[in-house]
């Protein structure tokens, strides 16, 4: 550990492992910090992905692919079916990541690129001077310290607290925050070929269950439960309710729990010497719950943005407006729209969701993406979605 | 002030993504209240564990 670096990462999550190897590959001197001991574990992810999108940042390796899958299923509250596949034998849409596995190679990938690692290492404030951030101030296995540095990208979750230290409101409304668990299970039944999401107010109120498959049966089965719906049952509750009537025999192997961001794009992430990305900015898509693309996708800008600016000699947050204006007009355009129907799905009863997976259940997809879902919703049922029609 | 229970937390830190007034911190494994808390009982809404508590 140097008393200095060009950035610090706080974070060693997808986001942060990008972010640190695209700013050592630009030539910076970086150091990313993990709160935890171990780089990807607990997972706190149903770590489904899409192939076309994970593979702009890096090549799938069977090492951390559990399963490859070829669409999504969506059932209604009454058990309408809504297949959205690819047709032909053997093609994928869709990966089901092994996390704890993922995780660390690409957080060995940034120590390749040069970074400095350290775990067991957490942030516990940020040193600011004049109005810049410059450095933070942390925790090595008990001990404390401090090390400075240009440019600090808050990369720390859900639970983020660097964004906060620097005086960006960060807090998440109970209804834009979905509370989940889920269960790691084996030994049960079912289609390892698909992923597939039930939606219903009695299942997962604001939310969805999914299984997801993690091989032959074996498959994260979990849910997300909006955070102002939980009256006085918990995600948990929800998940052991589902499991009781749908996998009954099923084996437990794990159980975790997350929160997931699920609010429209917030309205800073950058201060003087300070970016923040992934779920520490809140990125994750309001629909799907998804985030891992979106973190590398904003880790990658920060990186970037960081690497010029240094060069530059400029980090005040007018410098770093870049990296604002680059996450804005693609991530955060489409967190904009998928807010917007989450708003407006988020009211449905389940009658109102059977009708529309009704009008649907029969279309050819031609687009295998939540906006192929979705524009096909708009196209059959024009009026109710007058809103949203410039939007798809 | 909130209580955990530390034997059901699952220590995913969503209490503090919608703590108001900052006092929740989740430092590794274990989840920490600081006497920030106004007892709103937020944390406990969003708890996918239900392992938190406004006690007296």
């Amino acid at each position: 550990m140097k008393d200095k670096y060009d950035l610090i990462v706080v974070g060693a999550g997808p986001g942060g492992s990008i972010a640190a190897k695209t700013a050592a590959e630009h030539g910076l001197d970086v150091l990313l910090i993990e709160k935890r001991s171990e780089i990807g574990d607990p997972v706190r992810c149903a770590e489904g992905i899409s192939k076309e999108g994970l593979r702009q940042f890096i090549e799938p390796d069977k090492r951390w692919i559990a399963a490859r899958t070829k669409g999504a299923r969506i059932y209604s509250p009454d058990g309408t079916k809504i297949e959205m596949a690819e047709d032909m034998a053997g093609s994928e849409v869709g990966y089901v990541l092994e996390r704890k596995i993922f995780d660390r190679v690409l957080a060995k990938n940034a120590a390749m690129a040069g970074a400095e690692v350290m775990v067991k290492t957490r942030a516990t404030s940020l040193i600011i001077e004049d109005g810049f951030v410059r450095g933070i101030r942390g925790e090595h296995i008990g001990e404390g310290f401090e090390i400075r540095s240009d440019i600090v990208i808050g990369a720390d979750g859900v639970e983020s607290k660097v964004g906060r230290w620097a005086g960006i409101d960060t807090t998440l409304k109970l209804s834009d925050i979905e509370s989940g668990a889920q269960f790691l299970m084996a030994d049960i039944d079912f289609d390892p070929n698909y992923c597939d999401f039930y939606l219903g107010n009695k299942l997962a109120p604001g939310g969805y269950v999914w299984v997801f498959p993690k091989g032959k049966h074996e498959a994260n089965v979990g849910l997300g439960i909006l955070g102002s719906r939980s009256g006085g049952m918990q995600a948990i509750d929800y998940l052991r309710r589902f499991v009781e009537t749908h996998c009954p025999d099923g084996k437990i192997l794990e159980i975790i729990v997350g929160g997931v961001p699920v609010s429209a794009p917030i309205e800073r992430t950058t201060a003087s010497g300070l970016m923040l990305i992934g779920d520490a900015a809140r990125m994750a898509n309001p629909i799907t719950g998804g985030g891992i693309l979106h973190a590398m996708d904003s880790g990658m800008m920060a990186g970037e943005v960081a690497a010029s600016a240094i060069s530059r000699g400029d980090v005040s947050v007018k410098a770093l407006e870049e990296y604002e204006t680059r996450w804005r007009s693609t991530i955060g355009a489409v967190i904009e729209r998928s807010y917007k129907v989450k708003e407006l799905f988020m009211g449905s009863s389940d009658k109102e969701l059977n009708g529309l997976a009704h009008t649907i259940e029969n279309v050819d997809f031609t687009e295998l993406t939540i906006g192929g879902l979705v524009e096909a919703l708009i196209k059959k049922n024009p009026k109710l979605f007058w809103e949203l029609r410039h939007l798809f | 002030m909130v209580i955990v229970d530390r034997h059901k937390c699952g220590h995913c830190g969503a209490c503090v993504a919608v703590c108001p007034v900052y006092a929740i911190e989740l430092v590794g494994t274990w989840i920490e209240i600081g006497e920030e808390c106004k007892e709103c009982g937020l944390c406990t809404q969003v708890c996918p564990m239900g392992s938190l508590e406004v006690g007296t």
